[in-house]
């Protein structure tokens, strides 16, 4: 919302000091000063003039040649880009020289082989309003200011302070100059007053002209109307034009104007019907009926449902909907003579559903789902209107329509002034309270330990004790308020999960892994190219496609990445993430099947670092029982990949991505590739530590190598080792494999190194050879290997 | 027994002869066995000594003494030269180890952690030294945790202001991404007990599309406090020690009046930056009783407050960056910065 402070005056004269600090006191009532803006000051050099010619330019579409008289009764070619003027419209113009409010230099240039000798200028470059879309339009002039006249002069514009302020969806009041007016007023102490409005009222009474019926009372509130006849649609006088300039609204017509007006000022939207085209001057308030169609204002056919709010003709057909936005059939013209002038109060839930449905949001529409008045605001924003219209030449049929529906229920609310002190920590007595809520026009009585508070009827969204509360604090001020903390004894802390999921991040950054966090969103057909089911969530509304789908393993988020990376020339990138994916929902509910996962990725390694990062983490987070077991994951490479299985459950798979989803992704040279379900592993059994004596005897090496067949794992060997060699065995690792000459096709050697030692004493050479013996009989006898010689 | 006269000439030669041939010894290893030939059991020196038995008693001591220093003087020059050699042999042992420590040949990669897992670290620490718990919640969730259970009935204003996206699961509508962090607190508040104190950081999304200064996928963290006698001073009180803690006990905190349906009242704060003017940071307000109502908890009994802002924007803001897409890109260009 746009005010003006010359505007706000007329609600309370006595408002005045430093623009910046009024923007404060705004800010500090919960109107945040997005801009303030000086607007009006005269611009040296830019003068009254009139278009004589417009023709096309010879060399481009998006400017035409514009001939315009600047004072001298001579024409001058200018190049203009905007197409809003006519023949003989006066418009501001720059003349060569001109330095603009923005700080461009007016100058004599050539374009496209034309030349420009000035620039035809919008509201906005002139620093006069909002309005950049078009070449402003002079409507009125002051006196009789003759062509090359400064414009400021001829148009009367002065200077003056414009906010644009921020509102809340609970001010629908200060969506009006008037509203602002009333709490700035408040804030400052100064008096706050609405102006009387004179209504000459002649000719015929209302009664025969028209007449309105709500049809559906849970819709309409109230209907309030008159009827102004012997109207001329013309052009507004200055002031008023250059008022709505400021605030950002395009001059239109005489009558257009006057609505726009009223509505920025008052607050209360309306809407003008041409009484001629309304058979009978009858109007009917009712919902629609499904199907139900209407072309409204910008020639568009609307299908409308039974929610939506309809105003009809006596013959049931609709001509508007219900403050949303006006019919084609009774809008007005250059040719309306009898004018009838809608203001009403609208259920804000109705008319917020149907702007939605119909996407129609509009500067009407936005006070009615706020809520607007619906008190006394009306009749004053009515007799505005007709005041406005009467000035400009209309007469005003005796009378006003005033039908009701259902008004929001006006009990006072009970407030416990302790209560609020206990909401807000503050220490205010009742008549502290009663002054704050009574400088904002609510309603108050005394009643012993309690308050009761009228709310007045432009504040449609305070219902409660808490919304009183805060009308209190706003005005008490919010920084008034004493800082505490809260006195609470509670420890604060990470949960086990939270605290072990920062230990993977530490593993793993210390194993020279890179954390990313891609967005979660795939696009149609990743899934598929990254070897998985195309069955991820989709978007309702996704605003591009390569983001419509939700992912169901990290993996292509992965591969994006490293793809990426490579672009740019990053090679071997160790990259992890841990991030959600979205698994369908299962049985029965409705949301996805959504788990915290760690996904690894390992740009030019192979299978074995995937494998070696999973040992890492086996061996810090003491995960139990981790195997290795036969799988073809999805994605992965068929023979060089394995299901995760941790304490019996499957908990993720390891190896390299398929060379084919490799190069579907993207992707060059192998990927090694690990991801675990983080969630189930670290809710599930790890982390278990326990003390082992360190022993202080001698320990004895020994090598064995076994022939083994190809297709028993290492790991089954490894375990038949650690099994048969009992609790002497210390630590064993693999350290070599080998294949070739003197290993027969189909077997490799893999040779152990093996720790014997006991905690209480020296192992005898007969105890070693006892072992060494029973692990070589148990590996021929488990898994076929052979010791080599 | 034949006594051969001693010649004290020969104790001379002997010493000549020592530092002739210690001299000439090229490396410690020689040295050692050019020791052994001058003072061992074979030495001449050695063979001298057994001439002593027949010399008389007076002479005895004092041709003793001349060989006990003769003794000691080879053992000197034989201690000085060993020096000297092994100073050689050291110096020469170096300069064959010499090392260029600018060839770097192994080098020890540790990774980076994201910069949003940083400042939600960050954040994360300084709360729970303020006796905050952390919540975690689902990223998609159901219009009643993101709108309703919040008093954000389908017909509200405010709706429209979430740009909430919408995934094609149950009633049209019912089922999003989360456009806030807000819905944690009403898990939480379902699940138990007041007092709760608690921080949920997390993804939250708008329809957005993806340029410098906005993503459709974003973090945000949120907080919420419910308990006994909680006032809106108790949330300025929080909001200024966290802001203190975490920018600077030198940056201020303001609240300004605002408006969110799922409080009340309802504020934005602002810190102050170094040239005195404010920036907008967060909402935050005082828990609205419908949302107490919703969650099973009497607001007659309990009241709290709750806040929120932008993990992003707190990133973006700490290291000027240029363009926020650089948080989802993932360069590891970008990620080795941080």
């Amino acid at each position: 919302m746009k005010v003006l402070l010359s505007w706000l005056r007329e609600f309370a004269p006595d408002i005045d000091g430093d623009p910046v600090e009024l923007g404060e006191t705004l800010s500090g009532l919960g109107l945040a000063v997005e801009e303030m803006t000086v607007v009006g000051k005269p611009v040296d050099g830019v003068v009254l003039a009139k278009v004589l010619d417009l023709s096309p330019h010879p060399n481009a579409d998006k400017i035409q040649l514009v001939q315009v008289d600047a004072g001298d009764g001579q024409g001058q070619q200018v190049c203009c880009g905007a197409f809003n003027m006519a023949v003989g419209d006066l418009i501001p113009f720059a003349t060569i020289g001109t330095v603009m409010p923005n700080g461009m230099e007016i100058g004599q240039r050539e374009m496209r082989g034309e030349m420009s000798n000035g620039m035809c200028c919008s509201a906005e470059e002139l620093g006069m309003g909002a309005d950049a879309d078009g070449i402003h339009i002079v409507t009125d002039l002051v006196g009789d200011a003759a062509l090359g006249t400064p414009i400021s002069q001829a148009l009367g514009v002065e200077e003056d302070i414009l906010w644009d302020l921020e509102v809340n969806a609970n001010r629908p009041d200060a969506m009006s100059v008037a509203g602002v007016a009333r709490d700035l007023a408040a804030a400052l102490g100064v008096p706050f007053a609405f102006p009387e409005y004179e209504v000459p009222e002649t000719g015929d009474p209302l009664d025969g002209l028209a007449s309105v019926e709500i049809v559906d009372p849970t819709l309409c509130g109230r209907f309030v109307a008159r009827v102004m006849r012997n109207v001329t649609v013309g052009t507004s006088p200055a002031w008023l034009a250059n008022r709505i300039t400021a605030l950002g609204m395009r001059p239109i017509n005489s009558v257009v104007d006057i609505s726009n007006y009223v509505m920025l000022e008052l607050g209360q939207p309306n809407h003008t019907y041409d009484l001629a085209k309304v058979p009978d001057g009858h109007i009917r308030v009712r919902r629609a009926t499904d199907g139900e169609t209407i072309t409204t204002l910008d020639d568009t056919e609307r299908t409308l449902m039974a929610p939506d709010g309809v105003i009809a003709n006596k013959n049931d057909e609709a001509i508007g909907i219900a403050g949303v936005m006006g019919g084609a059939s009774t809008e007005i013209s250059e040719t309306t003579t009898d004018v009838l002038v809608e203001m009403a109060w609208w259920d804000p839930p109705s008319i917020s559903r149907a702007v939605k449905r119909l996407n129609l949001p509009s500067e009407a529409s936005v006070r009615f789902r706020r809520g607007a008045d619906y008190g006394e605001n009306i009749d004053r924003a009515l007799r505005r209107f007709a005041q406005l219209m009467a000035e400009s030449g209309a007469t005003l049929a005796p009378g006003v329509i005033d039908e009701g529906g259902d008004l929001p229920d006006r009990t006072p609310i009970q407030v416990r002034p302790e209560k609020i002190n206990g909401i807000l920590g503050t220490k205010l007595d009742a008549s502290e309270m009663a002054g704050h809520l009574s400088s904002i026009g609510f309603g108050i009585e005394n009643r012993g330990d309690e308050l009761n508070v009228v709310v007045p009827t432009w504040r449609w969204d305070t219902q409660t004790e808490t919304d009183v509360a805060e009308e209190v604090a706003r005005m008490h001020g919010y920084e008034k308020i004493e800082r505490t903390v809260p006195k609470g004894t509670e420890a604060g802390g990470l949960t086990d999960y939270q605290k072990t999921r920062r230990v993977v991040r530490e593993i793993l950054v210390g194993a020279g892994c890179d954390e990313i966090q891609p967005m979660p969103f795939l696009a149609p057909g990743d899934l598929a190219s990254a070897g998985f089911a195309e069955d991820g969530v989709t978007l309702a509304n996704p605003l591009v496609a390569e983001e419509s789908v939700l992912r169901t393993t990290l993996l292509p988020g992965h591969l994006k990445t490293v793809a990426y990376n490579q672009s740019y020339r990053s090679a071997g990138v160790s990259l992890f993430e841990i991030g959600h994916i979205y698994l369908p929902a299962l049985d029965g509910e409705l949301l996805p099947d959504e788990r915290e996962v760690l996904g690894i990725s390992l740009a030019d390694r192979d299978a074995t670092h995937a494998v070696a990062l999973l040992d890492v983490l086996e061996r810090e987070l003491r995960l139990p029982n981790v195997q290795l077991r036969d799988a073809t994951p999805p994605g992965l490479h068929p023979t060089r990949s394995a299901g995760v299985f941790i304490a019996g459950q499957h908990r993720g798979e390891v190896g390299e991505v398929d060379p084919v989803v490799a190069e579907a992704m993207g992707v060059e040279g192998r990927v090694g590739w690990l991801s675990l379900d983080l969630e189930a592993i670290l809710n599930g059994p790890h982390g278990k530590r326990s003390y082992k004596r360190v022993s202080k005897f001698p320990s004895s090496d020994i090598d064995l190598a076994f022939v083994v067949p190809d297709d028993v794992p290492a790991a089954s060997v490894a375990a038949t080792i650690s099994k048969s060699a009992g609790k002497l065995l210390a630590s064993s690792s693999l350290f070599d494999t080998y294949r070739g000459e003197h290993v027969d096709d189909g077997s490799r050697s893999l040779a152990y190194r093996l720790r014997l030692q006991a905690d209480d004493r020296t192992l005898t050479d007969e105890e070693v050879g006892e072992v060494r013996t029973k692990i070589i009989d148990a590996v021929a006898k488990n898994n076929g290997g052979v010791l080599r010689g | 027994m034949t006594n051969t006269p001693f010649d004290p000439e020969s104790l001379q030669a002997i010493l000549s002869d020592a530092q002739a041939r210690a001299a000439a010894a090229s490396d410690v290893a020689s040295l050692g066995a050019l020791k052994g030939e001058l003072l061992g059991k074979k030495s001449t020196l050695n063979g001298l000594k057994k001439q002593l038995g027949g010399l008389e008693p007076d002479q005895r001591k004092a041709v003793g003494q001349q060989m006990n220093e003769t003794k000691s003087a080879i053992e000197a020059v034989l201690a000085e030269r060993e020096a000297e050699l092994s100073a050689t042999e050291r110096a020469s042992q170096l300069e064959a180890e010499r090392l260029d420590l600018t060839e770097l040949r192994d080098e020890i990669k540790r990774g980076h952690y994201h910069l949003i897992t940083q400042s939600r670290d960050r954040l994360e620490d300084v709360f729970v030294g303020m006796g905050f718990q952390v919540a975690e919640g689902p990223e998609v969730e159901t219009a009643w945790y993101n709108f309703e259970a919040l008093n954000i009935p389908d017909w509200h204003p405010a709706r429209g202001s979430f740009d909430t996206i919408f995934v094609n699961l149950g009633e049209e509508e019912e089922v999003m991404l989360r456009s806030h962090t807000s819905p944690v607190q009403i898990r939480t508040m379902e699940n138990q007990e007041p007092p709760i104190y608690i921080i949920a950081p997390g993804r939250t999304f708008r329809s957005d599309v993806a340029d410098a200064t906005h993503l459709p996928a974003f973090n945000q963290i949120e907080g919420l406090v419910i308990d006994k006698g909680i006032t809106m001073g108790d949330l300025s009180g929080t909001i200024d020690a966290f802001v203190k803690a975490f920018f600077g006990h030198e940056v201020k905190t303001r609240l300004r009046p605002s408006y969110f349906p799922f409080t009340e009242p309802s504020a934005e704060f602002d810190i102050s930056r170094a040239d005195g003017s404010w920036l907008e940071l967060g909402g935050c307000g005082m828990v609205h009783p419908n949302v107490l109502r919703n969650c099973g908890i009497d607001p007659e009994e309990w009241q709290g407050f709750a806040f929120g802002f932008g993990i992003d924007r707190l990133a973006v803001m700490r290291y000027e960056l240029d363009d926020i897409r650089e948080l989802v890109n993932n360069d590891v260009r970008f990620l080795g910065q941080f």
